[in-house]
Parts: C-alpha cells; structure tokens; sequence
C-alpha cells in the first residue's frame, strides 16, 4: 500500500477546534508534569536549609527576585489547577458527573476556582508582606 | 483490588495495575491537606529569615507534615510521570526514562526527608 497518498488525517490539526475537555486533560498532565520540576526545587530548598544560613540565603534571594516571583506565581497556578482538576479527576473516579453538561460545568469552575486561588494566595502574601 | 471472578477469568490487562492507580489516587487524596498545608505555611513564613524558617520546621507538627509531604509527593509523581512516559514514549528510550523517572523520584524523596531530618536533629 502507498504511504503516499494524501488521505486525511484525523484529527487534522490544521482545522482542528480544542475544546475545554482536552485542553484541560492535557493541563492536567503539564501541570503535573511542571509541578514535578518544582518538586525538585522544594528538595533543593530543603536541602539549601540543612547546609546552613548562607545556602539558606542565597535560595531566598532568588526567590524574591523578579524572575523568582513570577516562577512562584507561576508555580501555585500549576497547584492550584491541577489540585483543582486533580479532585475533579477524584469526583470522576466514583463514577460521577459524565454528563457532557456535568463535564463542562465542571471543567469551567476548575478554570474559575484555580484563577480566584491564585489570585487570593497573591493578596494574601501581598498583604502579610507589608 | 480484583474480583474474584475477574481473577478466574483473566480478564483485565497487566493483570495488577489496579494496585498503582489505586495508590496514586491514595496519594493524591493525602496531597490535598498536605499540599494546601504547605502552601498555606509558605505564604505565612514570607520573606521570614532563616532562624524563623528553621524554628518552623523544627516544630514537631511542621515536621512529621513536611516528611509526609515528601513520602505522598514522590510517590505520587513516580506514578504520575510513569503513565505519562507510557503514553507518549514508544521509542527505545521508554525503559531508559521509566528508570530514569523511577530513580530520580526515589532519591529526591529521600534527599528531601534527609534534608529534613538534618534540620530538625540539629542544633
């Protein structure tokens, strides 16, 4: 057979419309993935601690830099969406909430309820850091 | 986790991968308060100095949190990165990060618990 022929391909991405189902299922995944990465930067903080104040220090200088900031921010977004898709995946797992119309109300309060955290961690340590 | 008519048939795929979803959901059900713990403690520690950080973790609440927390991270990460490696490596590199994942969780739980224990122990 002719591998050549140009039969469609399916899904074709060219003409392809995501939908908030499989944006989120593969948000899930990066998420977890990412959050992976910040793993190793809680270990390396940890770790940064039990050699003395001087590591210490140096991790927590970086942390407060501009580019450590937007890391942080970016890292409690990743939490806060995949904890929230995480117990939608949960809710899913006792074998609720499959109607197409349950399945996009609650992909759409992950969206909400993951931006509100963030943005309510943010005022929050806004706040205690005056 | 398999039914005993499930067992008699055969039936189902790897025949005992119901026991690793099932511990990744366990571990992701101990993350939520765990998680929310440590989040909640980052933001209440700030740009706190080091003597406060130390004092903190030397608690023995903050302690026993921050151990557990490592254990259920890791594990569920291992098993996390393992479906995901599955899913999208077909290549010969599939056993290689399979290990490499494996590992690479296995040490970072216990260089984190260590970290901690150094911390908590010392002076």
């Amino acid at each position: 057979m002719s591998k050549s022929s140009a039969r469609p391909l399916s899904p074709h991405l060219q003409i392809y419309r995501p939908q908030l189902t499989s944006v989120l299922s593969f948000a899930h995944r990066l998420t977890g993935v990412t959050l992976g990465i910040y793993a190793i930067a809680l270990v390396a903080w940890l770790m940064a601690a039990a050699a003395g104040s001087q590591p210490y220090s140096i991790v927590q200088n970086f942390m407060q830099s501009l580019f450590g900031q937007v890391l942080l921010v970016g890292g409690i977004f990743c939490f806060f969406l995949h904890l929230c898709g995480g117990i939608r995946h949960l809710l899913w797992d006792t074998g609720r909430g499959f109607e197409l119309r349950a399945i996009y109300a609650s992909g759409w309060i992950v969206v909400a309820a993951s931006t509100l955290l963030t943005v309510a961690a943010w005022i929050v340590s806004s706040i205690l850091a005056r | 986790m398999r039914s005993p008519l499930g067992r008699a048939r055969g039936l189902g795929s790897a025949r005992e991968g119901v026991e690793s979803w099932w511990l990744e959901r366990v571990m992701a059900v101990a993350l939520v308060p765990l998680t929310l713990w440590f989040a909640a403690s980052l933001i209440a520690l700030g740009r706190s100095d080091y003597a406060t950080f130390i004092a903190w973790l030397k608690t023995p609440l903050a302690a026993l949190l921050m151990v557990l927390l490592l254990i259920a991270l890791f594990t569920h990460l291992a098993l996390g990165l393992r479906v995901v490696i599955e899913d999208y490596v077909h290549s010969g590199a599939k056993i290689p990060a399979l290990l490499a994942a494996r590992f690479a969780c296995f040490a970072l739980g216990i260089a984190g618990i260590l970290a901690t224990l150094r911390i908590v122990l010392g002076d």
